[in-house]
């Protein structure tokens, strides 16, 4: 009855995949949505075309693809699963955060950017200090949750091989199909803990962005 | 670049011998899912404290627990469970895990329908003297769902994307035919660019779909409000 | 009292004499359109430095548009508006016009601002920062002389005692001397009042009035009010202008426009306007 320090194991992996898709996320999400907000009609066309590739077709099609397609198709190796399952779930996240950024960006009212026009701002003062404070306000919630969702995801990294709870966790039940009950029920247990802080920030979020988005 | 084409032509018809499963898995997981997040809504709603708190609890640990897992467990723990031991197939496993999981998040969908009737409906319809019943299939209800029908048709998309997942437990969708047909040619590249393909054909003209839908939906309830913010531009 | 003094260091202008001054504003021929709506059909509009101009008129007649323009917030679909020595909206390269980028839009936009309808305060701001973003960003100003000036302009519109407060936290008539006081801290030389009172709760438009008051008083700030207010266009305006159907069909003294002239529009509008307001 090993079961704990076995799965314990897998921790690392998951928490380490998750801190890097998130943050290479959030950051995707940024550039992608100000690329579909661009003057530029070329970047607008190009960043609606990788959205509309990553949320069209599976993430786990994706992963698959980064881990055994890439190296394939251009004789380049990833280096290794770690950059496959990163690079595959950041890329789908943040083609889906990226509409929520654009989408917050263009809901904040345009009295706003008319007042910074009138106070003579420069398109970057009015995103940098009057749309963009506002909009990430708008933006936290959702954000939130997609951080569980990216948490979620995590667990198709043990589908290329990467050592995570999962892994750990059908490499035991492999040896003992009895324990399977305590095995899976053990590991949702596992990605519930770590999923609670996520839920209670995303709630925390909610009220922040409740009180932001008052009526100037 | 390495790409073969014959490669191509190849694998094409071997991966598309999957989609009928896909297809079929999609939409039974996707009835799954409609009607147990009726369950879920109305659970939830129950006027008890504690019940209310277990309900909301439960959606929780499913709605933010990986797919994956719940899949894995009902295939492969659920026999094993002293007692129960519900043997699954891959297909009804998979059915009962994705619908499962999504059928929480489209309570939320319902909920929010629900939620966004005034206050003043609720009062009207009492002030009529509608029944219970009444109240919810002839005025709530019918004012609730039509505006959660993109967001239902959303889901119903994200269905389709998630389903993939139960190749790991051996449906034989399109992405289990691509695997399989990648492992005996030691090759994946043409085969998941297909699935890939096949994904992006089906779904890009569903989500415009959905799209269309959404917009009309926003025209038919904010119609008159655009109107005003029009004529406040002009003045 | 004493910061509009600093507000105005422009020269110090007799009433009188200002009708020989050479305007700071003017729309040759200006047309609008909103897609197949023509809004306005050719204004021809001079602004004198240091002028109350109030624009009247029924909604929907287009006299908003005419002081968005002057802000730079609608592109005129054809004619000037020239704004000291610049055209606002066109740049002369190579003997021909072009249509002006943001940085000749910025330069000549410094001169004017604007309060707005549903005042627009940043919600994020505190009142306090609401006024200093401006100098601050904009200006280059030291945070602690914008800081001094925005606490000074302030205490002009009475909100000395709500720095720190939210826009939430502010009744709507408190949000537009806010919104005033914001505009008044970047010392245009041409303030545009676009129906400041209409968005506003009947007891609070005077305490808004008393503000503008004060502020014509000055001097020598140009003042251009859409307004429904008739009485207090009547009492502040140096000269009305009377829009309808996107064209002025009636302009001079309150005197005149409000009290002697024979238009026939022009009367059955403010017939209409006096009627429906129970006068």
């Amino acid at each position: 009855m090993e079961i704990f320090p076995v799965l314990l194991k897998g921790i690392n992996v998951t928490l380490i995949v998750l801190v890097l898709s998130a943050i290479l996320a959030y950051l995707i999400a940024f550039i992608a949505g100000f690329g579909r907000l661009s003057n530029v009609w070329i970047i607008r066309k190009f960043t609606g075309f990788y959205i509309e590739i990553f949320r069209g077709t599976s993430l786990i099609v994706q992963l698959f693809w980064f881990f055994y397609a890439i190296p394939m198709l251009f004789n380049v190796n990833l280096g290794n699963e770690l950059m496959a399952g990163v690079l595959a779930i950041s890329l789908n996240y943040g083609a889906y955060m990226s509409e929520i950024v654009r989408g917050s960006i263009i809901a904040v009212d345009k009295g706003q950017t008319e007042a910074a026009i009138a106070l003579n701002m420069t398109r970057f003062q009015r995103m940098r200090y009057v749309i963009l404070p506002q909009a990430v306000r708008m933006m936290l919630p959702e954000f939130g949750n997609y951080l569980i969702q990216i948490l979620k995801a995590t667990s198709l990294v043990s589908l290329i091989g990467m050592t995570d709870i999962l892994y750990h966790g059908n490499i035991l039940r492999s040896t003992n199909l009895a324990m399977a009950p305590t095995i899976y029920l053990l590991i949702l247990v596992f990605y519930f803990i770590l999923a609670l802080p996520l839920i209670f920030l995303t709630r925390k979020m909610e009220s922040i962005s409740k009180k932001g988005v008052a009526q100037s | 670049m390495n790409w073969k084409w014959d490669m191509f032509f190849d694998a094409f018809p071997f991966v598309l011998q999957g989609l009928g499963i896909t297809v079929a898995l999609t939409i039974a997981c996707y009835i799954f899912a409609v009607v147990f997040g009726f369950v879920w809504t109305f659970l939830k709603r129950i006027p008890i404290k504690s019940v209310h708190w277990l309900v909301s609890w439960v959606m929780e640990f499913i709605r933010s627990t990986p797919p994956l897992v719940q899949l894995f467990f009902i295939y492969y723990a659920l026999p094993m469970v002293p007692v129960i031991e519900i043997s699954l197939n891959a297909f009804l496993s998979a059915v009962l895990g994705l619908g499962l999981h999504y059928s929480t998040y489209i309570a939320e969908v319902y909920r929010s329908g629900i939620e966004s009737i005034p206050k003043g409906q609720w009062e009207a319809s009492t002030a009529l003297n509608f029944t219970r019943r009444q109240k919810w299939t002839k005025i709530i209800l019918p004012q609730a769902i039509p505006p959660t029908i993109p967001m239902l048709g959303n889901y119903f998309i994200i269905m389709f994307k998630e389903v993939p997942l139960a190749s790991t437990i051996g449906v034989t969708g399109i992405l289990h035919m691509a695997n399989t047909y990648g492992s005996h040619h030691f090759r994946y590249l043409e085969a998941l660019t297909i699935v890939a393909i096949i994904f992006l054909v089906l779904s890009y003209p569903a989500a415009i779909l959905v799209r269309k839908l959404e917009e009309k939906m926003n025209r038919r309830f904010d119609k008159n409000e655009l109107l005003e913010e029009n004529k406040g531009a002009v003045s | 009292m004493s910061v509009t003094k600093e507000v105005s260091k422009i020269k110090q202008t007799p009433q009188s004499d200002k009708i020989k001054q050479k305007p700071i504003v003017m729309y040759e021929d200006v047309h609008k359109s909103f897609g197949d709506v023509e809004v306005l059909k050719g204004i021809n509009l001079q602004i004198k430095p240091g002028e109350k101009l109030a624009l009247i008129g029924p909604s929907g007649s287009g006299k908003t548009t005419i002081i968005r323009m002057l802000m730079t917030l609608e592109e005129p679909t054809e004619g000037n508006i020239i704004v000291g020595d610049n055209n606002l909206w066109k740049v002369k390269k190579d003997g021909e016009f072009k249509r002006a980028n943001e940085k000749h839009l910025r330069k000549v936009r410094g001169e004017i601002g604007m309060v707005f309808q549903h005042f627009n305060l940043f919600p994020h701001m505190t009142i306090l920062q609401n006024c200093m973003t401006g100098p601050v960003q904009v200006k280059k100003e030291s945070k602690a002389s914008a800081r001094e000036r925005s606490i000074q302009m302030l205490e002009k519109v009475g909100l000395g005692d709500k720095l720190d407060n939210y826009p939430n936290q502010l009744s709507g008539g408190q949000k537009q001397r806010v919104a005033m006081a914001r505009a008044l801290v970047m010392r245009p030389r041409i303030m545009l009042f676009d129906e400041v009172t209409s968005a506003l709760d009947p007891e609070l438009v005077g305490e808004v009035l008393e503000v503008i008051r004060d502020i014509a008083q000055d001097g020598e700030m140009a003042m251009v009010l859409v307004t429904h207010e008739m009485d207090f266009a009547q009492e502040i305006a140096d000269r009305i202008v009377f829009l309808e159907d996107g064209v002025i069909a009636e302009e001079g003294t309150p005197t005149e426009v409000l009290e002697q002239s024979t238009n026939e529009r022009l009367q059955s509008f403010l017939h209409r306007f006096r009627s429906s307001n129970g006068n």
